[in-house]
């Protein structure tokens, strides 16, 4: 049973907020511009507590369990970073106080920028963009500026590989390009001969490529030296789709690995909260030949302001920004988190993460390779990708495995992505798992195959112990109830 | 899967009925089983006119999209609005349900089109 | 180690497993030559000690909390109840991705169901999605909505120069790739009227603010006409907490309604992370970015909520998605929904009213001192326009530094026939003792 709506809990006349009373003589309302009614609902505060706690005991987050969901990084998200996070200091900052009453906050801006840049190998951050595809937007557009700036105005193709996230198709037509896709090879890596014939074809009216390392199937392309050399030889600039690097951080810099560009995820690598879908934060990155393009503002020392030994930070608009990608500067609540995350862990702490990271998917992937078959088996970096098949269960797809590790009390992998997998089942395991819930996990895949082939319906009638059994997409799709309506509630 | 003998078709798995210099375009069999269950599709305005092979519209399913492409140029007379409600129907009866009826320009491009024994062989060589 | 739960013997049996003798051996494949760089970071502290350092950076700021703010602009101190952090810090909601799995992830897409209800009702629109990163990143997905409405075929887009200027920067740069002609903020005094005469056939859409960047209700069905007229979409940008007293934009014809909705639950956060609300009407439904929850049954016929339309998004439609758009401002789209149904049917519209009474309030004490005068040529909500005898920076500096207020934004910065006045907003954080004393602290000014 799921609870009943908020609005169907309305009574007229319920209110669970108190306001002060109106201390000064009322001015006269505009009558003509004021609204009738104001359909909210009105629900006491006990009532409003409660519906809220009954939503949230409806879903499933990391602190309730093991969340291996592949390409998105569920790690834990510790608790001092909330409580640092709600600092009265930090939350109540209007983006336009005057820069010397936020001197410590934007010391924190400027010390995260630096962070980022040396972890990434880059010459300089803004930490502007508000998400992942946000900063590939971001990205993208410093690329095309560079190349515009440069007099080079015949250039609108950007090379994506068929492994890619959506979003890098996406973000190229966004921002008014061509894609070209470009195969994988048999070992998972980019498939060179097609790359090379890519540049030949596109040379001149190249942009650059995006270019996700781990890539999607969690391996470490082996060419990325050689392919950045190629991209760039044809004049091209290496974006990188840095969803991935929480199997780099102190293990390798993408800016050494040849990338112009990259975007972070505070929310992934960082450890700051999904929040059920956001915020996010995606830092950009950028090599000294892109610094001058990055969106507007980031935080500089202004020197002219600083005094022996106390400098003075202020908001600065590199030369040739592209423009702002938001309104102020970014999701600074978010950067305290990603901020306390980094000091703890300093430079030790963060190798260490990747380093755990990448021995938790490969102790896993060792535990189910013979269970379900691995399409590009080599050693993996932070997850890996499975067929979600059962040899004799032919009815089984990826999408009830899933289902049933809800019946097992785990939340699934990611199903069917990358597209090049067939019944991709991505598992991204992170570091903070013990090997006793790697272990667990391990088990429930393989009783879960088991089952596949001796009581298939298991699977194609999971979940049984969720909140709901399976929803119908096609309904919903078809019918697009997409607000609650007084009227019609009895249809259903 | 069904492929009428009296139907021309296209590599982008429409069908096209041709009649008196008018042509009613719809998706095969395959393509809706492809897709999987469709739950709207995109018509163009009557009275759009596109070139061979333009796209005129799409095909949507929960999980997938497709383009429609005009498998003649022409000039749209109709659409069938009975699938703005009812989608379903080329699940059910995918060469009962046309989508999109055309004015051909060019009716030299009809001969181009596959012919069922031809489609059947295309559609087997990618199973 | 923090958040490493691995011993020593985990490890080497780990290791063992996988059949490697080390962990190094594990990265081979990454060229030796920029292999494990050492990062120059600070040393890593223990959680007592970055408690320390973060407290240390806080207190060097001085905020909201630390002495009366009438700075709004775009970002506004609202009063948040209690029940909305302490609810949204559960961390089923916190923790949780997003619902790609519907049948544990209810929570989180009802109460982003019930959100897009209150957006609809609020806005007066038929559907609203789940949210974008904020006011201006919706703004300029308006743009690209209302241009794949008129599917790319019309590629002008009229701005009023009273739309907020953060937000006019946004759309130029979202959409400096895709060939747009952006007019009607030439000059920064036209006044948005004249922009009727901007709209014509090729215009994909005219985009308004109301209450404006200036504060002002702009005269919406005027506007609306001559969008109507060439069939160019209507894109309201809004304040949701004016909307608790104001005619819905929906009631006007707009065709869009975005807006920034920080000030529903949301902290200042020195700018982010806040909420960019969108609405629109079900012919549009199909080009509009963003997540959308809709409402279904499972298996055994109960009600539920699913993710929809999805083959909208970037990771079906790859390269033929509108927009790249995945997540939504989760978080914040539930602190909304909470805080709109703490507040109500009543509670907001007290808000609204507060916010009213108190800046007309503080209009009218003002005008009355010498030296000021607040611009009245259009009716206001909680933001008003005042020419001061001073620049607005000197005042400024002086309320800070004698009387600890946080005065209001130098409209100077973007409006150059605006030198010398100030944009000052009242909220129902804003008591009247506190306005008295504005009033006081500036009369001191002149003095």
């Amino acid at each position: 049973m799921t609870p009943p709506l908020i609005f169907e809990l309305s009574r007229s006349g319920r209110c669970a907020a108190t306001l002060p009373e109106l201390d000064v003589p009322p001015a006269e309302l505009p009558v003509e511009l004021l609204r009738d009614d104001l359909p909210l609902p009105e629900v006491s505060e006990l009532d409003l507590v409660r519906h809220y706690t009954r939503l949230s005991q409806l879903n499933y987050g990391i602190d309730i369990g093991y969340y291996p969901l592949g390409s998105c990084t569920m790690k834990y998200n510790p608790k001092i970073n909330e409580e640092m996070a709600r600092l009265p200091g930090f939350v109540h900052l209007h983006p336009y106080q005057e820069e010397e009453t936020v001197q410590g906050a934007l010391y924190l801006i400027y010390s995260l920028q630096t962070f980022l840049a040396e972890i990434g190998g880059f010459a300089g951050v803004s930490l502007q963009p508000a998400a992942g595809a946000h900063g590939e937007l971001t990205g993208v557009l410093m690329m095309r500026a560079y190349h515009l700036q440069q007099g080079d105005t015949g250039r609108n193709v950007i090379l994506v590989p068929d492994s890619a996230h959506g979003t890098n198709p996406a973000t190229t037509s966004m921002s008014g390009m061509t894609v070209v896709e470009i195969p994988s090879d048999g070992r998972g890596n980019v498939d060179m001969a097609a790359l090379q014939a890519a540049c030949q074809e596109h040379g001149p009216r190249l942009v650059g490529m995006m270019l996700t390392n781990p890539n999607t199937l969690g391996l470490f392309d082996e060419n990325v030296a050689a392919i950045s050399e190629l991209v760039h030889r044809h004049g091209g600039l290496m974006y990188g789709d840095g969803a991935n690097m929480n199997a780099l951080l102190g293990i390798a810099r993408p800016g050494d690995l040849g990338f112009d560009v990259l975007h972070y995820n505070l929310h992934k690598t960082f450890g700051t909260p999904h929040g059920g879908g956001g915020p996010g934060s995606g830092p950009v990155g950028a090599s000294a030949r892109l610094v001058d393009f990055l969106p507007r503002p980031i935080v500089a020392v202004d020197e002219a302001r600083s005094s022996d030994g106390e400098m003075f930070f202020a908001w600065r608009d590199p030369p040739q920004s592209i423009g702002r990608v938001k309104a102020f500067y970014g999701h600074f609540g978010v950067m305290v988190r990603a901020y306390t995350y980094i000091r703890m862990l300093g430079a030790p702490g963060l190798r260490r993460v990747a380093e755990h990271a990448v021995l938790n998917a490969n102790y896993l992937l060792s535990q189910v390779r013979g269970v379900y078959p691995i399409p590009y088996d080599r050693v993996c970096m932070h997850e890996f990708v499975c067929e979600g098949q059962v040899a004799d269960a032919p009815d089984v797809r990826a999408l009830d495995i899933s289902k049933r590790l809800i019946d097992y009390g785990f939340h699934p992998p990611t199903n069917y992505f990358p597209l090049i997998v067939h019944e991709a089942l991505m598992i991204e395991p992170t570091e903070t798992e013990s090997k006793e819930t790697l272990d667990a996990f391990a088990a429930a895949l393989r009783q879960i195959a088991e089952e596949a082939r001796s009581d298939p319906d298991l699977l194609l009638q999971a979940p049984r112990q969720a909140p709901l059994r399976r929803l119908d997409e096609v309904r919903a799709a078809k019918e697009l109830r997409l607000r609650w309506e007084e009227q019609g509630q009895e249809l259903l | 899967m069904t492929v009428p003998q009296d139907l021309r078709y296209t590599k982008e798995d429409e069908w096209v009925r041709v009649e008196d210099g008018e042509a009613a375009v719809g998706i095969t069999a395959y393509a809706q089983d492809q897709l999987g269950d469709i739950v709207y599709v995109e018509f163009p305005e009557v009275g759009d006119s596109f070139d061979q092979d333009e796209a005129f519209g799409e095909v949507e399913s929960v999980k997938a999209t497709a383009e429609l492409y005009m498998p003649l140029a022409g000039e749209v007379i109709a659409v069938n609005e009975e699938l703005e409600d009812t989608p379903e129907l080329i699940n059910q009866d995918p060469y009962g349900a046309w989508m999109i009826r055309i004015r051909i320009d060019d009716p030299g491009q009809v001969d181009a089109l596959l012919d069922a024994e031809q489609y059947g062989r295309y559609l087997s060589e990618r199973e | 180690m923090p958040y490493i739960p691995h011993s020593n013997e985990d490890r080497q049996a780990m290791l063992k497993a996988i059949g490697v003798r080390s962990v190094d051996e594990l990265f081979r494949d990454v060229p030796e030559a920029v292999r494990f760089p050492t990062l120059d970071l600070p040393f890593p502290l223990s959680e007592m000690e970055a408690r320390w350092e973060l407290e240390t950076l806080a207190e060097a700021n001085f905020s909201v909390a630390d002495g009366p703010c009438f700075l709004g602009a775009g970002a506004y101190h609202h009063f948040v109840p209690a029940v909305v952090d302490s609810l949204l810090r559960r961390g089923e909601f916190y923790t949780a991705y997003t619902p790609y799995q519907p049948e544990v992830s209810q929570g989180t897409l009802q109460a982003i169901f019930e959100y897009q209800t209150m957006i609809c009702n609020l806005t007066g629109m038929e559907v609203s999605n789940a949210s974008h990163y904020d006011g201006a990143t919706a703004t300029a997905e308006a743009v690209i909505t209302a241009v794949n409405a008129h599917r790319l075929k019309r590629r002008k887009v009229v701005l009023s120069p009273q739309l907020h200027p953060e937000y006019r920067d946004v759309v130029r740069t979202y959409t400096q790739g895709m060939g747009l002609t952006i007019v009607g903020d030439e000059d920064p005094g036209a006044d948005s009227s004249q922009l009727a005469d901007r709209v014509d056939g090729e215009t994909a859409c005219l985009i308004v603010q109301s209450p404006n960047f200036l504060g002002q209700i702009e005269d919406l069905p005027g506007l609306a006409g001559a969008a109507r007229e060439h069939r160019a979409l209507l894109v309201v940008v809004t304040d949701p907490i004016a909307l608790g007293l104001l005619k819905p934009p929906g009631d006007f014809g707009a065709d869009i309604v975005v807006g920034e909705g920080q000030g529903m639950g949301a902290g200042l956060n020195l700018g982010g992370p806040y909420l960019g609300f969108f609405a629109t009407r079900m012919e549009h439904v199909r080009k509009m970015a963003g997540r959308l929850a809709g409402q279904t049954v499972d298996a055994a016929g109960e009600r539920g909520f699913v993710l929809t339309l999805s083959t909208r998004e970037q990771h079906i439609r790859r390269e033929r998605a509108t927009s790249n758009i995945c997540t939504n401002q989760g978080l914040l789209v539930l602190a909304a929904a909470i805080y709109m149904a703490a507040l109500g049917r009543c509670g907001l519209r007290q808000v609204a009213e507060l916010c009213y009474h108190r800046a007309h309030y503080a209009a009218g004490r003002i005008d009355e001192l010498e030296g000021f005068a607040v611009l009245r040529d259009k009716p206001f909500f909680k933001e008003f326009i005042v020419h001061c005898p001073r620049p607005v920076r000197e005042i400024n500096q002086y309320l800070l530094d004698e009387w600890g207020i946080i005065g209001g934004y130098d409209l100077g910065r973007d409006y150059p026939h605006l030198q010398d006045h100030v944009l000052l907003c009242v909220t129902e954080m804003n008591p009247r003792q506190e306005i008295d004393v504005l009033v006081e602290a500036l009369q001191e000014v002149t003095e």
